[in-house]
């Protein structure tokens, strides 16, 4: 317990699902900072239907903001569980992210 | 559903309540530990992609051995309590019949280390609240575009492994802006980790500034922190009395406009960190029927609060850093284990001199005015419910607000626009209600001190 949760395959490449489609990813690394970064990587702006990690209610995009688990812009659907804040969870492998589309979480 | 009973709860892993739980141990008691994050050691000594947990966070781990831990777990719901029968706190002897145990409803998300993962409920003779701080935002036009993130949130992030060098040479463009020391340390980590911080904009003026550190005589080690910042910085530009005005961008953060010494500026950005200091973490706290003074929790002399058996250490009852939370977390850790007044007279000492950097600090970096009016009435100020700040305007507290246009009704049940209003509009923020974060239906039904206070709407 005293040890960091760190598990072997820290920092080796793994593939996570994102809106359907795979893509590779650091096992461990943030998932709200993952999500930013692809972003940031990306030289045209997110449009709603891509959105960093959700949709507004009223249809703007929107992106991690408080990094610590305060501000819920971050909130995804993990592995079928709808508004999980992606800055408290790590990339590992085979997880299925969704972004949140305008009007909540994917059914 | 888990039932797991202690001595002393800490809530909190950051420095603070890690000093509680080594304080408590040292006594003897039997201390568990509640976080919310998957690893010990709160914002501050936030563990690292790439290099794990912190060193300090490890060395006090190592000091609270024998404690128990629980990450990955936040407590939602707690029993209210009443206020202490007379004067403050309690104090020494215990009366004979012990009092009922606290308790604490936790949900423990899959994978959190201590293997409750679901709902439990935590009994405790005696509660360390050790919550810690938010950064506080305010609203500015374009505030809500991704690319505008915290300072202490970018810090966060790049702590997750986010790399900011980017494909260019120069790295990606940073405007570091809002308010506090904080500006500089996140300054100075982007220019280390590859990025090009195209200026630190400061709102408190450079005059307040210096007279801080000329204040600073008595506290030489922060003196020196503060010089080896601007060391680390590398002719970055740092502007006092400037602050962002607006940002655009189409979909994304492009361009950032500044004020600084009364002229407009615009920046070329990938990204804005602003936030405009930090805001005492409490909910748990005002769950319990804790009073607040100021922004923090009320507190006495040993920490208790204004309900028995109920202690608050570092950033929850104000904003002091590391090193007033450590203090405090060492005296609350004692009191709450029963310390004698012997023990505890040198650890009251070492918190009232932190308090007194602390409301140095407080004085320097006062927020301006202008700050209040830079939202104007289209621009969101609840986050979550896309609720503009013009829609707001015509009601008298955040209370009549929310009941009318939905503003704080959200997933972030007002963290971000209540702290946000009580600024622009000058409204108290109003009282958190259960549950504090999102949690299934099962925990809630399985919660003892959940029964719904006002019909679910």
């Amino acid at each position: 317990m005293l040890e960091p949760s760190r598990s072997s395959s820290h920092g080796a490449t793994v593939r996570v699902t994102l809106d359907g489609a795979l893509v590779e990813a650091r096992a461990g690394m943030n998932l709200a900072a993952w999500l930013l970064e692809r972003a940031l990587a990306t030289s045209s702006a997110p449009r709603p239907a891509e959105p960093v990690t959700r949709v507004s209610v009223c249809g703007e995009p929107r992106a991690p903001l408080c990094g610590m688990g305060t501000c819920f812009e971050c909130r995804v659907t993990l592995d079928g569980q709808p508004h999980v804040r992606a800055c408290m969870e790590r990339c590992r492998e085979g997880m299925d992210v969704r972004t949140t589309p305008q009007g909540g979480a994917h059914a | 559903m888990r039932e797991l009973t202690c001595d002393v709860a800490i809530v909190g892993a950051g420095p603070a309540g890690l000093a509680a739980a080594a304080a408590a141990r040292a006594q003897g008691a039997d201390a568990l530990v509640i976080d919310e994050h998957p690893e010990a050691g709160g914002q501050i000594w936030r563990a690292s992609y790439a290099r794990g947990l912190h060193e300090q966070a490890r060395k006090w781990l190592e000091r609270a051995r024998g404690a128990r831990f629980l990450h990955g777990a936040a407590v939602y719901d707690a029993a209210p309590q009443g206020p202490a029968p007379q004067g403050h706190g309690e104090r020494a002897p215990r009366p004979a019949a012990p009092p009922a145990p606290h308790a604490l409803s936790v949900w423990q998300r899959a994978g959190g280390a201590g293997e409750v993962a679901g709902a439990a409920t935590v009994h405790a003779s005696r509660v360390v609240l050790a919550l810690g701080a938010t950064e506080r935002f305010l609203p500015f036009p374009g505030w809500t575009l991704p690319g505008v993130v915290g300072v202490g949130g970018l810090q966060a992030l790049m702590k997750g492994g986010l790399a900011l060098r980017g494909a260019r040479a120069e790295g990606r463009r940073v405007l570091v802006a809002g308010s506090g020391p904080l500006l500089l340390a996140v300054a100075a980590a982007l220019v280390e980790a590859g990025a090009h911080v195209v200026a630190v904009a400061e709102q408190a003026p450079r005059s307040a500034v210096l007279r801080l550190g000329l204040g600073l005589v008595a506290w030489p080690a922060k003196l020196a922190q503060g010089a080896a910042l601007t060391a680390r910085l590398r002719g970055v530009p740092v502007l006092h009395d400037a602050w962002v005005t607006r940002v655009e961008g189409a979909g994304r953060l492009t361009r950032a406009y500044v004020s600084h010494a009364g002229r407009a500026r615009a920046f070329d950005v990938d990204l804005v960190a602003c936030g405009f200091g930090l805001v005492p973490t409490t909910q748990l706290g005002e769950l319990i029927g804790c009073a607040r003074a100021g922004e923090g929790l009320a507190v006495d002399e040993d920490l208790a609060t204004s309900v028995p058996r109920v202690y608050a250490a570092g950033e929850t009852t104000g904003i002091g850093g590391v090193d007033a939370a450590l203090a405090e977390g060492a005296l609350a850790g004692l009191a709450a284990a029963g310390a004698d007044a012997r023990v505890l007279a040198p650890a009251r000492a070492r918190v009232a001199r932190q308090r007194r950097f602390a409301a140095k600090l407080a004085r320097a970096y006062a927020l301006r005015p202008e700050l209040r009016a830079l939202a104007s009435d289209d621009t969101l100020i609840c986050r979550c419910e896309d609720v503009a700040l013009g829609a707001v305007r015509g009601f008298t507290d955040a209370r009549s607000a929310k009941l009318a246009t939905r503003c704080g009704m959200g997933a972030c049940q007002a963290r971000v626009c209540g702290a946000a209003l009580e600024c622009v509009l000058g409204w108290p923020r109003e009282a958190p209600r259960p549950p504090l974060f999102p949690v299934p239906f099962a925990a809630l039904a399985a919660s003892p001190s959940g029964t719904p206070r006002e019909p679910v709407a």
